[in-house]
């Protein structure tokens, strides 16, 4: 191979190098942009709407007075220092009857926290007939060093439940969003 | 012929590389390097081995035995990363480091530098990764796909075992940019990509879903990280992520890297069955095609891993069917070894035991994986020992066998010596049936429901898990014969002619003496 030949081929395998290494740097941004695109198809999809305030129909709007839900609310905290509970610990509702209730958290420690809760429910399936409108978990709340807070939920029991479901449980567990010390809410 | 006269003729005046272990450690040499990927995967190769017949020991019999669920749980999760990133992933870039520069009529790796750094990345990755077994809390215990949460939780030996990961990826992708960069800028005149051995055209596609995958790996364990150290909230539901994220983004990567793990293997076994049937190969540009079509379609596969986290009905068909759709080109691949087999001279050497007992085992391990496609039966047999079975059959008798193949094949080539063909047969039998004996009854075990990753199990799977036991430990024994096969080649025995194999047509057969010499293409030779 003669002199020129060889400082050309370098000079390719350098550009050719270039490409590549910039390609291995969009994959890895790639990676990270899987993020937002993940949480958009959820989004579209419907498949993660925890966050977000539930839509009911109208035909879902008539109030079927002839049974009612036992509605039980149960509140919890994960390694975080607030006490947090629902001021009444459960209420018969009718399916289809816009109901409130309210939870009451107090920041026990002496700096600004933030939290998030999460809500579960019992038996799992009654998920899809718990539709609420109006929630706490759907933002981060920042509390100041002692400060109460009164925290409304409002909620309908889709009327189309299933007979059997006569008791729900709606519980919330408080995180601590961690690193943010208050800082964001 | 004249060719390898030059060669001779080259080797002496550029034979001037430091002796003794410095050699190795400033080496720039394509076959140093390769030799040095080779020996360490083996290495890994055995401390990933030992860690299984450790978790063996304890599956020995029902109820719990010699280790806590703790060290269970490193033992299976150490096992898994150790022979993917340690083992079988290094063990194809030395395949690469040696032939591809040969078998391509080019004097060595197009970035020689490189290539020396790429190397010495991994010791110290395997060294972080085996030293996380002594700090507290222990090993990488998460399994090696390291799920959040779990791996958003434990100890500090995760992030050891992300640190590793992160130096490993990176030894990949330089390794990968190389091999494309000799590939693509160095091969000889008249070879064009179309008359390439088969062997460099699946490392070609290999290296570019490396560069397009490690990557995100790298991505989604830095994001471990930060949720671990920093604050962020990726995978933690708490703080508005997703722990089911975690799986989709890591199954973006895991699902090319099991065929960044068999590729390959596709081009071992594509060189190894023409020159024992004596025919070439039998269908080249659908091979290549074939090989191309795999690698693009498992972009598009992920979620065939997490079918039962929850996904729509619509993404589970969607998955299932284009997973089915990589049976196609690999049922071609199949067909195509067994049809350049068809009316061939065929003889049995151990090369050509493997080649041929890799098409037989890997097909039971690709129908498993079609049958597990099937989101239906998928949901039953989940984290099941069917899985393990299936990736098992695919992994060992598919990747491993696929090298043992072509470390028998190339040996002569590299060493200079033929191997002892009567341990090579030992080692081809005794693996064979002990791999058998092994996995296959993890098939009825899986369907009968027993769960993979759990130290103990019920009273009525002890049987078949105390015969598994043994053959592993056959199956573990069994490999050093292979070491004995390996040294003994290395320390001398029948001298190798030039073309070691008379059907082998590659130009390291056709144009470099035997062994081959340290420098080898300086003039690139002629190809028609």
């Amino acid at each position: 191979m003669n002199g020129s030949g060889h400082a050309e081929l370098h000079a390719a395998n350098r550009k050719l190098l270039r490409k590549l290494l910039i390609v291995a740097l969009g994959m890895f941004g790639f990676g990270f942009a899987l993020v937002p695109f993940y949480e958009t198809i959820c989004e579209v999809t419907g498949i993660r709407n925890v966050f977000k305030p539930d839509t009911v129909s109208a035909e879902n709007t008539q109030v079927d007075t002839s049974r009612t839900v036992s509605v039980e609310f149960d509140s919890n905290t994960q390694t975080l220092a607030w006490t947090f509970k629902p001021l009444e610990g459960s209420l018969a509702v009718h399916p289809g009857a816009v109901t409130q209730v309210i939870y009451e958290v107090r920041n026990t420690l002496d700096r600004p926290v933030t939290g998030q809760a999460v809500p579960s429910y019992a038996p799992q399936y009654a998920a899809g007939y718990f539709k609420k409108l109006e929630c706490f978990c759907f933002k981060q709340q920042t509390l100041a060093p002692g400060e109460v807070r009164r925290m409304p939920v409002v909620f309908v029991i889709d009327p189309s439940v299933p007979a059997d479901v006569r008791a729900i449980t709606l519980s919330y567990t408080f995180f601590e969003v961690a690193g943010t010390r208050g800082k964001r809410g | 012929m004249s060719a390898v006269i030059d060669g001779q003729a080259h080797e002496e005046h550029h034979e001037h590389h430091p002796a003794g272990l410095m050699r190795w450690v400033t080496t720039t040499n394509h076959k140093d390097i390769g030799t040095l990927y080779l020996w360490f995967s083996f290495i890994m190769f055995i401390t990933g081995g030992i860690l299984a017949l450790g978790l063996r020991m304890e599956l020995f019999q029902p109820g719990m035995q010699l280790w806590n669920p703790e060290f269970f749980n490193q033992l299976t999760s150490m096992h898994g990363l150790i022979m993917v990133f340690g083992a079988i992933m290094p063990a194809f870039v030395g395949f690469a480091n040696w032939q591809v520069p040969m078998m391509i009529g080019a004097p060595d790796m197009a970035f020689a530098r490189l290539n020396n750094w790429s190397f010495w990345l991994l010791p110290v990755g395997a060294t972080l990764l085996v030293s996380s077994f002594f700090v507290p809390g222990g090993a990488v215990a998460a399994g090696w796909t390291i799920y959040a949460p779990l791996s958003t939780q434990m100890g500090p030996g995760m992030d050891l075992g992300i640190f590793a990961l992160h130096i490993m990826g990176a030894s990949s992708i330089m390794g990968s940019i190389n091999i494309i960069t000799t590939i693509l800028n160095m091969r000889t005149p008249g070879m064009t990509l179309m008359k390439m051995p088969m062997f460099v055209w699946t490392w070609l596609i290999t290296a570019y879903l490396l560069i397009a995958v490690i990557p995100v790996l790298a991505g989604a364990i830095t994001m471990v990280l930060t949720d671990r150290h920093f604050g962020t909230s990726f995978f933690n539901a708490a703080g508005g992520g997703d722990p089911v994220m975690f799986q989709h983004i890591f199954w973006f990567f895991g699902h090319p890297e099991v065929y960044i793990m068999i590729l390959p293997a596709f081009g071992i076994i594509s060189t190894v069955i023409p020159a024992f049937a004596r025919k070439p190969l039998f269908g080249y540009s659908s091979m290549v095609y074939a090989t191309a079509s795999i690698a693009i379609l498992s972009f598009i596969v992920w979620a065939h891993h997490m079918f039962t986290v929850g996904m729509p009905t619509a993404a589970q068909l969607f998955f299932m069917y284009a997973t089915i759709l990589i049976a196609v080109p690999t049922g071609v691949k199949v067909f195509n070894w067994i049809a350049t087999m068809w009316k061939g001279a065929l003889s049995f050497e151990t090369p050509m035991l493997f080649a041929a007992g890799f098409i037989l085992v890997f097909s039971v391990g690709g129908f498993s994986g079609l049958i597990l496609a099937i989101a239906p039966i998928d949901y039953q047999v989940q984290d099941t020992y069917y899985v393990v079975a299936h990736f098992h059959y695919v992994l060992v008798a598919g990747s491993l066998f696929a090298i043992f193949a072509g470390l028998y094949f190339w040996l002569p080539k590299w060493t200079g010596h033929m191997y002892d063909e009567k341990l090579g047969k030992w080692h081809f039998w005794l693996s064979m049936i002990f791999f058998n004996i092994t996995f296959f009854p993890m098939h009825f075990l899986g369907l009968a429901g027993m769960p993979r990753r759990i130290p103990d199990y019920a009273l009525v799977f002890a049987d078949y898990n105390a015969i598994i036991t043994i053959a592993a430990f056959g199956f573990g024994l069994s490999q050093l014969i292979f070491l004995w096969a390996v040294l003994k080649c290395i320390r001398g025995g029948e001298k190798a002619p030039a073309r070691a194999w008379e059907g082998a047509d590659t130009l390291e057969w056709t144009h470099l003496p035997s062994p081959a010499p340290y420098h080898s293409f300086h003039d690139q030779p002629d190809v028609k």
